[in-house]
C-alpha cells in the first residue's frame, strides 16, 4: 500500500506542474497586453515600460513561468488588482463557502443517487427502475442554473419559504450553524446535488446490474446465503467504482460551482471567479483557477488511494 | 462469382450490422420521440424566417413582460417587450450552433488524435495521452470558464473553449477503442497484405472505432448545450440583442418577480434539447450492443 501511494504521489507531480503551466499561460492567451487591466487608459509609454519591468513581463516566458511557479510554491499568488489584497487569502476564504455548499450537495446527491441506483439495479426493468432511471437522466440533462432559477421562482417568489440569494442575514462573513443561516443553503445545495444524483444513480444501477448477473452471486444464493448477505457482496463489489465516481463528482461540484453561485449570489470561489473575469482581474482569475484545479488533483489522488485501499486488485494493475 | 450472381443468390437475406442497428433504433419509441422533437426544434430554427413570426428584435416599451397566453403573444413578451415565441424559435439558431459545433470540432480532432495515439502507440501515444491527462486535471466547467474568461466574451471564443474541453474526452475514448481494435486479426491481415499505416487506419480501423466514439459524442452534445448556454448565461458567449437561450435566461433573471414563468422558458428549451440528445445517445448505445 505504501509503495502504491508513493507511486501515485510521484505521478501527480508532473500533473501539478502542467496544471500550473496551463494556469500561467491563461494570462498570456488574453488578447492584448497583460498590463491592460493594471494600467490607466492614459498611461504614458514610459510608465508602461516601467510596469512591464516591475511585473517581469519583459523577460522570456520560461523565466517568467519559473519565477511565478517559485512564488506560487511559497504561497504567493500575487495580489488582486481590484482589491489589492493577496490572491491566496481571497481564494481560500471563498473556497470555504464552496466546500460547504459542495459537501451539503454531496450528502443529498450521493444519498439519493446510491438509493435510486441500488433500487433500480435490483429491480431492473420494473416500473421502479424506469422511474429511477428517468430521475437520473433528467438530473444529468438539466441546465442546473435554470433549475436554480425555477426553484427560486417556486420557493422564494411564489411560496416565500426560502431566501433567493446570499449566504445568511449577516453577509458572507457571519455564518452560523442555525436555521436562520441554513435556510440560505437549502436551494443552492439542492440545485447542485441534481447532477451528481443523476450520475451516481446511473453508475450504481449499471454496477448493481452487472454484479447481480455474475456467476458468484448465483453461487452465493445456491449455498443458501440470505438476500441480506448477497446484498453485502454487491455493495463490496460496487464500492470502489462508486467511490471513484463520487470523488470525481465532488471535485466537479467544487470546481464547477460558478454557475450556481452566480444564480444564488453564494459567496464562494465561483462567484469570486465570476467577478475576476468581469473586472479583468487576471491575477485573481489565475489564482482561483490554480487553487481549484489543485483541489481537484488532490481529490483525485485521495480517491485513487482510497480505492486501492478497499480493492487490493487495483494496486497490481 | 460475379456481382450479379452474388446479389441473386441469397434467399434469406442476412442483415448487415448497421442495418440491424438502424432497425433496432427505429423500433425504440423513446429514441424516436426524441428524434422527432429534435427535428422539430432544428427545423423551426432553420425555417424561422418563413414561419410568419414577430420580429425577434423589435421591442416595445408598453408591451413588456406580458404573460403566457396573451392574445398575439402566445408565450408572452420579454423584459424589452419582444415576442417570446419568436425569440425562442430564432434563439435555437445560435444556441444549437454554439452547443453542437464544439462537439463536431472535438469529434474530428479527438478521433484523429486518438486514432493516431492508439494505432502508432509508443512515444507518440505517451505524448498525446499525457497531454490529455493534463486537461483531465481540470473540472470541465472550470476549464471552459477559465479559457473563455481569459479569451474574453464572444461566440467564437466560447466555441473554441468548449472544443478544447471536449477534445481530451473524445481522444481518450478514441484511443481506448483503437487500442482494442489494433490487435485484432483483420488488422494483422491487412498489414501482412502490404497495407500502409494510413490505409489501415482509414480503411480498416476508422469504420470499427467510429461507432462507439459517435455515440459518446452524441451524449456530449447534451453537456455542450448546457455549458454553451451557461457561458452565455454568465455573459461570456453571445452578446445582446441576439436571441440565444442562455443569454435570454440571464436577461430575464431580473423579471422572475414580475413574470416568473416567461423568465423560465428559455431554460426549458435548453433542457428539452439536452435530454433528447441524452436519451438518443442511450438509445443508440443499446441499439449498437447487439449481443444483448
Amino acid at each position: 500500500m505504501f509503495a502504491y501511494t508513493a507511486r501515485r504521489i510521484v505521478y501527480v507531480i508532473p500533473i501539478v506542474i502542467s496544471v500550473a503551466l496551463v494556469c500561467f499561460l491563461l494570462v498570456h492567451i488574453t488578447p492584448g497586453d497583460p498590463l491592460v487591466a493594471v494600467l490607466p487608459a492614459d498611461a504614458s509609454q514610459e510608465l508602461a515600460a516601467q510596469l512591464r519591468t516591475a511585473y517581469g513581463f519583459d523577460r522570456p516566458l520560461p523565466v517568467q513561468f519559473g519565477l511565478w511557479l517559485w512564488r506560487a510554491l511559497h504561497g504567493d499568488l500575487g495580489s488582486s488588482i481590484a482589491t489589492g489584497r493577496p490572491v491566496l487569502s481571497e481564494v481560500m476564504r471563498a473556497v470555504g463557502n464552496t466546500v460547504m455548499l459542495a459537501v451539503a450537495a454531496a450528502i443529498i446527491g450521493f444519498t439519493l443517487g446510491l438509493l435510486f441506483g441500488l433500487i433500480a439495479g435490483y429491480f431492473r426493468d420494473t416500473w421502479v427502475d424506469k422511474l429511477a432511471t428517468s430521475f437520473a437522466i433528467a438530473g444529468v440533462s438539466l441546465p442546473h442554473y435554470w433549475l436554480g432559477m425555477v426553484l427560486v421562482i417556486i420557493f422564494s417568489v411564489q411560496l416565500n419559504w426560502l431566501p433567493a440569494v446570499g449566504a445568511g442575514p449577516g453577509g458572507s462573513g457571519a455564518w452560523a450553524w442555525d436555521w436562520e443561516h441554513l435556510r440560505y443553503l437549502v436551494l443552492p445545495a439542492i440545485t447542485t446535488s441534481v447532477i451528481p444524483m443523476g450520475i451516481v444513480t446511473r453508475t450504481v444501477r449499471a454496477l448493481t446490474g452487472d454484479i447481480l448477473s455474475q456467476d458468484f452471486v448465483e453461487a452465493l444464493r445456491a449455498k443458501g446465503l440470505r438476500e441480506r448477505g448477497v446484498f453485502r457482496h454487491v455493495v463490496k463489489n460496487a464500492a470502489p467504482t462508486a467511490l471513484a465516481v463520487m470523488g470525481l463528482q465532488l471535485g466537479y461540484m467544487l470546481g464547477g460551482s460558478i454557475l450556481i453561485e452566480t444564480v444564488f449570489s453564494w459567496p464562494g470561489s465561483g462567484l469570486l471567479l465570476n467577478s475576476a473575469i468581469f473586472q479583468r482581474d487576471l491575477p485573481l482569475l489565475q489564482g482561483t483557477i490554480l487553487v481549484l484545479a489543485l483541489f481537484f488533483v488532490a481529490l483525485n489522488l485521495l480517491v485513487d488511494i482510497a480505492q486501492a485501499a478497499i480493492d487490493p486488485r487495483i494496486k497490481r494493475g | 462469382m460475379s456481382d450479379t450472381a452474388l446479389q441473386a443468390a441469397p434467399t434469406t437475406k442476412a442483415r448487415g450490422y448497421w442495418a440491424t442497428v438502424a432497425r433496432r433504433i427505429t423500433r425504440d419509441k423513446v429514441s424516436m420521440v426524441c428524434a422527432l422533437i429534435l427535428i422539430l426544434i432544428f427545423a423551426s430554427a432553420l425555417l424561422a424566417p418563413w414561419l410568419h413570426l414577430a420580429d425577434p428584435y423589435q421591442g416595445s416599451m408598453i408591451r413588456r413582460l406580458r404573460h403566457i397566453g396573451t392574445p398575439n403573444y402566445p408565450l408572452g413578451t420579454d423584459e424589452l417587450g419582444r415576442d417570446m415565441l419568436a425569440r425562442l424559435i430564432y434563439g435555437g439558431r445560435l444556441s444549437l450552433i454554439i452547443g453542437i459545433l464544439p462537439v463536431i470540432f472535438a469529434f474530428v480532432v479527438g478521433t484523429s488524435l486518438g486514432l493516431i495515439a492508439g494505432y502508432v502507440g509508443g512515444k507518440l501515444n505517451t505524448a498525446i495521452m499525457r497531454t490529455v491527462d493534463v486537461f483531465y486535471a481540470f473540472p470541465s466547467v472550470l476549464l471552459a470558464i477559465a479559457i473563455s474568461g481569459a479569451l474574453g466574451a464572444g461566440i467564437v471564443n466560447s466555441i473554441v473553449s468548449l472544443t478544447i474541453v471536449f477534445v481530451p474526452q473524445i481522444t481518450r475514448v478514441a484511443e481506448s477503442v483503437t487500442t482494442g481494435v489494433r490487435n485484432m486479426d483483420f488488422v494483422e491481415a491487412a498489414r501482412a497484405s502490404g497495407a500502409g499505416p494510413f490505409t489501415i487506419m482509414r480503411v480498416h480501423m476508422l469504420g470499427n472505432v467510429l461507432g462507439p466514439i459517435f455515440v459518446y459524442a452524441t451524449g456530449l452534445i447534451s453537456v455542450s448545450m448546457i455549458l454553451a448556454a451557461g457561458l452565455s448565461f454568465l455573459g461570456l458567449g453571445t452578446k445582446p440583442p441576439e436571441p440565444e437561450w442562455g443569454l435570454m435566461l440571464n436577461t430575464l433573471r431580473t423579471a422572475i418577480y414580475v413574470n416568473p414563468w416567461v423568465a423560465a422558458l428559455p431554460g426549458a428549451m435548453i433542457f428539452a434539447v439536452s435530454i433528447c440528445f441524452n436519451l438518443l445517445s442511450d438509445g443508440m448505445r443499446s441499439a449498437m450492443d447487439i449481443r444483448n
